[in-house]
């Protein structure tokens, strides 16, 4: 009886809850519609947390950015797995928030799950970070936009080529794809650039987020007699904490990572999504039609170097600004022949050079003369 | 010649110093499975455990200032998980097993929820022992930079060992191990020694946790944790449920973690993946040898078969 009574007012108390929560959420809703006019909605989606000191925060820096335009609603959502989860979490910034362009920013989002959704709303765009579009494939309102932020690793390799002093050079990759090895090859051919007897050693952890690997690998390097260390996983945190500890320099990647290394941190290469984020901002309130593929270095803007550390000596600091300032008026080639790999073979001729923007580029399996590692585990 | 005699002697010292960092939370969260297993109960919520400890000691160390008190935090959050187990376990009809995987949810999924403001901030660290200030050596002062941790881990496993075979209470937990009837029959309240055994136990994974986040690799982050709760599960089946062998396995286990980056470093390039998956396959081939269709596991407590 007594737990009957109780049983019947728990009921009539989710009932309230319920109905308090059906009116918030259409009170939400409503006015949401209406503002839809003049709002601009966007969406972020992370597969990691906001504030990784990594790749995840600068999106979410990006994101920031916006909330200086008071026309611009921006949404957010983290560590949202490259699964099914991802697209609930589109289709929920759509029809709950009302956005029109949605930024999914992780690699494994784009197949199946952007593919998937991205037909069923032709109204909202879906642009992905990572550069996977193609326009025979896929559909028109999906887009992708990428920055080359090699061209910053490029300056921190000029940088670290001036500062080692054992000629050794440490990189803790996650895996041998295109994109890193790019990194890789950027960073030796700037640091041997500068000293042609520089060599770098790289270690694959085997995943992006694995901080005991990292810890390991940044140790083992420096007992080998590495003197300037930097890194392209998700979270560069460890990696860097590791070579202060150790009283080595540090190059960070991703986001600024001077506060964490206040005594051998170099320089570092940044993204800038904050630029990205007005644009497409500003493209959507003035109705121009979106691109479907953003792509960008130093010049466009979309890519930044961390603020040169204490140590940095005047001759590195001139000759990095004086790199940037190439890469800025176009002058800079990196992949330009004869570049041989570090087998021997040569896979740039000489005479022969590859821009920027060359697609063959994006298919990058080889490590140049210089770097200890393989690219087949 | 010498040069390369001198970069392998190099290798093995720095492998047997990442062993030490690597092994040392494998140690802990051993030593309190060993310590729960011989009380007939199993805990897989450790890696859950681990966590916690990591998480609420970094936060802790955070606050305060003091990791120690972070060390003690990250202990506590453990004993109150260890708790929360033996609780629920000695309800009527609950399996153990699948209490501990709710746990283990549970914590990950808590850690992560409570860690979230914890991720940025630097909070202190754990000092380390220089044991190695006699060398010159950077790399050989690099790997004898012990943490205290580990000294407390490494003399606790003879300590427990001791008093598994000693003492009044190793006799009890034994007993309960081996026989519940037995021990009912001697007068003991078999719930009661388990409660205090998976406590313990749920303490050390704890502070195991708080060697991560607060000496090795640092930080907080949520993939700190590599299922080093769950290996340190099968660590202790190796490590035949004696608490000595448990401190050998962990090492080993830490050793064969360290495998992967330090023959990359030293200019070794071949079949890294192999070799990050180095501590899974020691795993999976422990498993498998040690399994036999026909007799329980030598050392096994007699309980331990017995899921409710």
């Amino acid at each position: 009886m007594k737990k009957n009574e109780v049983d019947n007012k728990r009921r009539t108390l989710l009932k309230g809850a319920l109905a308090v929560g059906m009116a918030t959420a259409l009170g939400g809703l409503l006015p949401s519609k209406a503002w839809a006019k003049k709002k601009v909605g966007m969406g972020f989606i992370y597969v990691g947390p906001r504030d990784d000191y990594g790749y995840n925060q600068s999106h979410y820096e990006g994101k920031s950015s916006l909330a200086k335009l008071d026309w611009v609603k921006a949404v957010d959502q983290e560590n949202v797995p490259e699964t099914i989860e991802v697209q609930k979490a589109m289709e929920s910034m759509i029809n709950l928030d009302g956005i029109q362009i949605v930024f999914p920013t992780s690699f494994g989002y784009f197949d199946p799950h952007i593919l998937k959704i991205a037909p069923k709303y032709p109204d909202v765009m879906f642009l992905h970070c990572g550069g996977l579009w193609d326009a025979k494939k896929h559909p028109k309102n999906v887009g992708s936009y990428f920055g080359y932020i090699d061209e910053a690793v490029y300056v921190a390799g000029i940088v670290a080529g001036h500062m080692s002093k054992t000629g050794k050079l440490g990189f803790i990759a996650a895996m041998p794809i295109p994109q890193v090895l790019r990194n890789i090859n950027n960073f030796t051919l700037a640091a041997r650039s500068v000293n042609p007897k520089i060599t770098t050693t790289v270690v694959f952890t085997g995943g992006w987020s694995l901080p005991v690997k990292e810890a390991e690998a940044a140790n083992s390097l420096i007992d080998q007699g590495i003197d300037v260390l930097t890194c392209h996983v998700d979270s560069p945190k460890v990696v860097i904490e590791t070579a202060e500890k150790r009283g080595i320099y540090s190059c960070g990647y991703h986001t600024n990572q001077a506060v964490l290394a206040p005594k051998g941190f170099l320089t570092g290469a940044q993204w800038n999504w904050s630029k990205v984020y007005q644009d497409y901002a500003e493209m959507i309130s003035k109705g121009t039609k979106i691109p479907n593929l953003v792509r960008g270095g130093f010049k466009e803007g979309l890519v930044t170097s961390s603020p040169y550390g204490k140590v940095v000596s005047a001759k590195a600091k001139e000759q990095a600004d004086k790199m940037r300032a190439s890469f800025m008026n176009g002058s800079m080639v990196v992949y330009k022949g004869p570049i041989k790999d570090n087998t021997g073979r040569v896979v740039i001729a000489a005479g022969k050079e590859y821009k920027q923007t060359d697609i063959w580029l994006e298919g990058m399996d080889w490590l140049a003369e210089g770097v200890i590692g393989s690219t087949k585990g | 010649m010498n040069e390369t005699e001198f970069s392998l002697l190099n290798i093995l010292i720095a492998v047997i110093g990442g062993a030490i960092r690597v092994g040392t939370p494998f140690l802990f969260v051993s030593l309190g499975e060993c310590l729960t297993e011989r009380s007939g109960r199993i805990n897989l919520g450790l890696e859950g455990t681990l966590m916690m400890g990591a998480m609420t000691g970094y936060g802790a160390s955070y606050l305060s200032g003091s990791p120690w008190l972070g060390v003690m935090a990250a202990g506590m959050t453990g004993v109150i998980l260890g708790g929360v187990h033996a609780l629920l376990c000695q309800q009527q009809k609950v399996n153990d097993i699948a209490v501990g995987i709710a746990l283990m949810l549970l914590g990950t999924g808590l850690a992560f929820f409570l860690g979230k403001p914890l991720i940025q901030p630097t909070a202190a660290h754990l000092p380390a022992l220089h044991l190695g200030s006699w060398s010159d050596s950077p790399v050989i002062q690099a790997a004898l930079d012990i943490n205290v941790l580990f000294v407390m881990g490494a003399l606790l496993a003879p300590a427990m060992a001791w008093f598994f075979r000693y003492s009044r209470w190793g006799l009890y937990v034994r007993t309960v191990g081996e026989s519940a009837d037995a021990a009912r029959a001697m007068g003991l309240n078999v719930n009661r020694v388990r409660m205090y055994s998976t406590m313990a136990g749920g303490f050390l994974a704890g502070v195991g946790g708080s060697f991560l986040s607060l000496y090795y690799p640092g930080g907080w982050s949520e993939g700190l944790s590599s299922g080093q709760g769950l290996m340190a599960v099968a660590l202790v089946i190796f490590a035949r449920w004696n608490p000595v062998y448990c401190l050998y396995a962990s090492l080993l286990f830490g050793a064969a973690a360290t495998l992967g980056p330090t023959l990359q470093s030293i200019g070794m390039t071949w079949g890294y993946y192999l070799f990050h998956a180095a501590p899974y396959v020691l795993t999976l081939i422990i498993m498998i040898t040690t399994s036999s269709s026909t007799r329980l596991l030598s050392g096994m407590p007699g309980q331990l078969s017995n899921v409710k």
